[in-house]
Parts: C-alpha cells; sequence; structure tokens
C-alpha cells in the first residue's frame, strides 16, 4: 500500500511537471499547448541520441536538453505562435495540434515506433531504503527532482521581479502594460520555458519508460484532464492536482484495477459537477 | 438585401444543390468505388463536426468517440443480429447520442478552449474502455468481419453498396442543413457570437448547446456506423484522438462555418490520404500537420470562405454597395464564425 502510494506520487510528479508547464505558459500566452506531449517526447528522444549518437551522459542531457528545447519553444513563439496571439486561443490550439503531428512523425520517420532503450544513470541503479520498504533509487530521484522544480519556480513566481511581472501580466495583461511593463518581451522566453519543463520531464522519463515516438501524446491527453481538474488559471492548482492525481490513481489500481486508465477521466468528471472552474480555479466571465 | 440579390442568392443555392447531387451521384463512376464511400461517410462527419464549431463556436476535440462508439455499436448489432444494415446503423447513430448525452452534459459545463479539452478527454476514456473491454470490443483486433445485410441482396461490390449507403448520408446532411437554417440554428449562432446576450434574451444556453452537442453526435455517428459497415470492420483507429484531429481538419480545410466546405474539406482530405498510402508514404502526420499549420496561420477562412468572400466583393462592387463581405452576410454562414479578440 505505502509502496503503491509512493509509485503514485512518481507517475504525479511528471504530471505536475507537465502541468506546471502547460500552467505558466497558459497563465502568460492563454495559449493551450497541445504540443506539450510532443515536446515531452523530444526530450526523452533528445538524451537517447545525445547518448547514442555523442555519448552524452543524463546528468549533461538533464542540464542540455530542456536549454536546446528552450530555444526551440523560443523560436517556435516568435515565428508562429505569435502570429495567432490576438485571435481566438483555439487557433493556436489548433496550431500546436499540427505542430505535434509534425513532431511525431519527423521522429517516426527516423526511429520507427519501437521504444528505444535507455539505461539508468550511472548512481541510481540500485534502491534505498525508506524505512518500511526499498525502493529504486531513480524513482526517488525523480520525485525529488519534481518536487525541487516545482518548489523553485513557486520561489520565483513568488519572490522575484520576474515573478512579479509574469503573476501580474497573467492575471491583468493590460493594466500590467499601462504601468510601463513590456509585457510582450516576457511572453517568448515564459514558453520557451515550459516547453523546457516538458523536455525535462521527458529527460527523467527516458530511464524508466518506453522512449517511442507517441509516448507524449497519450500523456498529455491525461495531463489535460488533471489541470481541467486542478483549474489551468492555477498554477498551483495544477501541480497539486498532477502530485494527488497519480497518487489516487496508484492507489484506486489497487482495489479497482479495471479502471487504473479512467480513473482519472471519472474524477474530472465529478469536479465537472461539482466545481465546473476546478478544484482551484476561478469561474471564467461569461462570453 | 434587395428583391434581386435575394433571388439570386436562391438560384445560386439551387445551382449549388443540383451539382452537388449530381456529384455525389457520380461519384463512384470518378474514382476508386470503396475511396468515395470513404468522402461521404468522413462529409457528413465533418458536418455534424461543423454544427458545432462553425455555428455555435465549440470546438469538440473528442467526436472520435461518437464515430467510433457508432462504429462498434452498428458493428456489434450487425454481427449479433443479422439486420438490415440501415437499422445497424440508425442504432449505432442512436448510440452515440445517447453517449454524447453525460459527456455532453459535463463538457458544457465549460466553454472556449476547456471545452476543447474535456471531450478530449471524455474521448480518450472511451476509447479506453473500448481497449480493454475485449470480450465485446475484440481489443486491438477490433471487430472483424461485419456483414452488409440488405434483404438478402448482394452488396459486396462496394460500386452498388455505395448506393445504398447514400440515401443515408443525403438525409444526415439534410438534418444540419434543416438544423443550420431553422430557428433553432439562429439561437446557436447567437449563441456562439455572444453568449452573454443570449442568455439575458432568456434562451437557456447550455440546453442549447447540450442538444446541438447531441445532434452532431448523432450525425457523427451516423457516419461512423456506415464506415464501418462499408469497410467490414471497426477498429481502435476509430475511436482514437487522430480521427478527432482529422476531422476537424477537414472542417478548418474546407471554411469554418461552412456547410459544403466541410464537405469539400472531406473529399480532399480523404483523397489525399488514399493518394499518399498508395504512394507508400507513411508519415501522413507531416503532410496534415503541416496542413493544419498553414491554413490557421494564412487560411483561416479555409476554401470555401475564401472563395465565398471573393465572389461577393466581385458581386458587390458593380452595385456600388460595400465591398465588406460581412455587410452582404446571409443568415447562417458567417465570414469568419471563431475570428475574434482573444482576451
Amino acid at each position: 500500500m505505502l509502496q503503491q502510494a509512493f509509485n503514485g506520487l512518481v507517475g504525479g510528479a511528471f504530471y505536475a511537471l507537465l502541468a506546471l508547464g502547460l500552467a505558466v505558459i497558459f497563465g502568460m500566452l492563454r495559449v493551450v499547448n497541445f504540443a506539450h506531449g510532443a515536446f515531452y517526447m523530444l526530450g526523452a528522444f533528445g538524451a537517447y541520441i545525445m547518448l547514442s549518437e555523442w555519448g552524452v551522459s543524463f546528468w549533461l542531457a538533464l542540464v542540455l536538453v530542456p536549454a536546446v528545447l528552450a530555444v526551440l519553444g523560443i523560436v517556435l513563439e516568435r515565428l508562429l505562435i505569435r502570429r495567432l496571439a490576438d485571435l481566438d486561443p483555439l487557433y493556436n490550439f489548433l496550431l500546436t495540434f499540427g505542430l505535434t503531428l509534425i513532431l511525431q512523425d519527423l521522429v517516426r520517420s527516423r526511429y520507427g515506433v519501437q521504444s528505444q532503450p535507455y539505461p539508468q544513470p550511472a548512481g541510481l541503479t540500485g534502491t534505498i531504503d525508506l524505512g518500511p520498504f526499498t525502493y529504486p533509487a531513480y524513482q526517488v530521484f525523480v520525485l525529488a527532482v519534481s518536487v525541487a522544480v516545482c518548489v523553485a519556480v513557486w520561489a520565483v513566481l513568488a519572490r522575484t521581479r520576474v515573478g512579479v511581472i509574469v503573476r501580474a501580466a497573467t492575471e491583468r495583461p493590460e493594466l500590467t502594460r499601462s504601468l510601463g511593463i513590456d509585457v510582450g518581451r516576457w511572453v517568448a522566453p515564459v514558453f520557451g520555458f515550459g516547453v523546457a519543463l516538458a523536455g525535462l520531464a521527458g529527460v527523467l522519463a527516458a530511464p524508466m519508460r518506453a522512449v517511442n515516438p507517441l509516448m507524449g501524446a497519450d500523456l498529455i491527453i491525461t495531463v489535460f484532464a488533471v489541470v481541467v481538474i486542478g483549474g489551468l488559471g492555477s498554477i498551483f492548482g495544477s501541480v497539486a492536482a498532477g502530485f494527488a492525481i497519480g497518487l489516487i490513481a496508484a492507489i484506486g489500481n489497487l482495489y479497482v484495477p479495471a479502471l487504473s486508465q479512467t480513473l482519472v477521466f471519472i474524477l474530472m468528471a465529478v469536479v465537472l459537477l461539482w466545481r465546473p472552474a476546478g478544484l482551484f480555479g476561478r469561474e471564467e466571465a461569461l462570453s | 438585401m434587395t428583391r434581386p440579390a435575394l433571388a439570386s442568392g436562391r438560384r445560386n443555392r439551387l445551382v449549388l444543390l443540383v451539382v452537388g447531387l449530381v456529384a455525389a451521384l457520380s461519384l463512384p463512376w470518378l474514382i476508386y468505388p470503396p475511396v468515395a464511400l470513404d468522402i461521404a461517410c468522413w462529409a457528413l462527419f465533418a458536418v455534424a463536426v461543423d454544427l458545432l464549431l462553425g455555428y455555435t463556436g465549440l470546438l469538440s476535440f473528442g467526436h472520435a468517440a461518437f464515430w467510433g462508439g457508432a462504429a462498434y455499436i452498428s458493428g456489434l448489432i450487425a454481427l449479433n443480429t443479422g439486420l438490415p444494415f440501415p437499422v445497424a446503423v440508425l442504432g449505432g447513430a442512436a448510440g452515440a447520442a445517447l453517449l454524447a448525452l453525460p459527456i455532453g452534459y459535463l463538457s458544457v459545463r465549460r466553454s472556449g478552449i476547456y471545452f476543447a479539452m474535456v471531450t478530449l478527454a471524455f474521448a480518450q476514456m472511451v476509447y479506453f474502455v473500448v481497449n480493454q473491454w475485449r470480450d465485446v470490443t475484440g481489443g486491438e483486433n477490433g471487430l472483424q468481419g461485419i456483414p452488409r445485410e440488405f434483404f438478402g441482396l448482394d452488396l459486396s461490390d462496394p460500386f452498388y453498396f455505395y448506393y445504398f449507403a447514400l440515401p443515408l448520408i443525403l438525409l444526415g446532411l439534410l438534418a444540419a442543413w434543416r438544423i443550420v437554417h431553422s430557428p433553432f440554428g439562429r439561437v446557436l449562432t447567437a449563441i456562439r457570437d455572444n453568449p452573454a446576450r443570449a442568455r439575458a434574451l432568456g434562451y437557456p444556453v447550455d440546453r442549447y448547446k447540450l442538444l446541438v452537442f447531441v445532434l452532431s453526435a448523432a450525425l457523427s455517428g451516423l457516419a461512423g456506423g456506415l464506415f464501418a459497415i462499408s469497410h467490414g470492420f471497426s477498429s481502435l483507429q476509430e475511436v482514437n484522438w487522430t480521427t478527432s484531429g482529422n476531422v476537424i481538419m477537414m472542417v478548418v480545410l474546407g471554411g469554418i462555418g461552412t456547410l459544403w466546405g466541410s464537405v469539400i474539406g472531406a473529399a480532399l482530405v480523404v483523397e489525399l490520404n488514399d493518394y499518399l498510402a498508395t504512394a507508400g508514404f507513411e508519415e501522413i502526420g507531416l503532410v496534415t500537420g503541416a496542413i493544419f499549420v498553414v491554413m490557421v496561420l494564412l487560411f483561416r477562412k479555409g476554401i470555401w470562405g475564401t472563395a465565398r468572400d471573393a465572389l461577393r466583393r466581385r458581386e458587390a462592387r458593380p452595385s456600388g454597395e460595400d465591398p465588406e463581405p460581412d455587410a452582404s452576410a446571409e443568415a447562417g454562414t458567417p465570414a469568419a464564425p471563431v475570428e475574434r479578440a482573444g482576451r
């Protein structure tokens, strides 16, 4: 039971990292990034390619891959997403859906649909004694990194000048602009940062999950359900929902294995009935 | 609008209708009959999705659940009862409508981008259920050997089957046309353009949205059921999220909020997929993804919308009217429905 709960938290760590990126991007740009799953997949493939082609270690990839993806995100924002910024957000949803199909098949044309192997990084291969049970060290590492990143992002948003600007631009873009702050300057970096978070999750997933072109698409749909539950407008809500859903899904799996894949969607239905704006979200204005 | 303009609009529509009917009847003579069947099914599916996207302003990213759900239900009815295929197809459509009731009820509680995410998530749930429920759905093998029963007639030739399937498709298209051009349809466009005002005028907005969602799902189910019967099998592909994306691409390509555009978009995409598959090109996502990106960035009005606006501008000029396309926009066919300020 405890061990299963731990499994759930590790799964939730991935939900939380992806939901965090989605929420940060949504807050600043009002864009729901469908390609988030594709960037997660690129993160895993980035780590795999760096190791197999150039022998770059996991630890280096953990820094390099998100950095490369951040640049890719900034370029995509400047070239494509910005052009649709003033239109209905649905257009950017469709645009990023198109990008997902392109990225997915680009990778598939080169590597096929089979899963690629990625070894566990040296130093994290064993198990750790956690008191009541022993647990694979790598999974503990994933959970620790995820929690650390989420806390760090929170600290940046809450304590730094950049964080204040981003939060202000999220809440009242017009007012922030009229106070003399160049909101537009922060849009591309924030998008790049969100993409980097997806890439980081991808690198973390490489040693413990199947690395294949479709790994992101299935996950992102579940993450959509997670952020609907948490309330996409709330960064804290999205992260909390990520960990909570991971935990609940794992424990639910223990009692009703048949529901393992559908439980998160059932939870979403319950939340829509009870609090349509999400657990931590605010009611959106009609129109 | 002046009287002659009205008459010319009606004449144009009549000409279009005749051209469309002739095209539908001659299609299996012109192209490979199974592809003609696919075009007919996808055209109805695209029109059903456009009822929501173009005329109500709701982007459903989960219509694979209704298309695919009906494909399985129709397949099961045909396999297990041996009833004539139209009964199986209508059963599938009814099943899709029933499935849409709870999904729609929950989804219309959110609007805009959330609606897209919620419908996508529910469709994924349907996908998982179909995948796991192996005893009934066959899991990854899908349903195979679905018969085409019709009072003992031999319908194995797709060329003949096309003409037996076409009435059902035309019935569905007619229903969509009736919905759009009814008072109910006008309320839908009012909800799309200004939900707050529609509510202030006393229209129960959520109930209207739910009703059109269920109707759209039923028409999608009609198309999906027929698709399964015409192929003789139903696979997981039918309930996959890529199917939802595919049909949205048809609508966007043809032109959001134009029923004719959806039909043309469906025909083009099916033809393109067939061409690429025959050419042995496997990375279809590269092409469809690129079409998505280009359409959304450069041609948001789609093929039909762009052509219609160009035509209107040409017609408007000699009579000295305002060349703005919106000034002459007729009932139920707006220029660019979802195009409004984002925040």
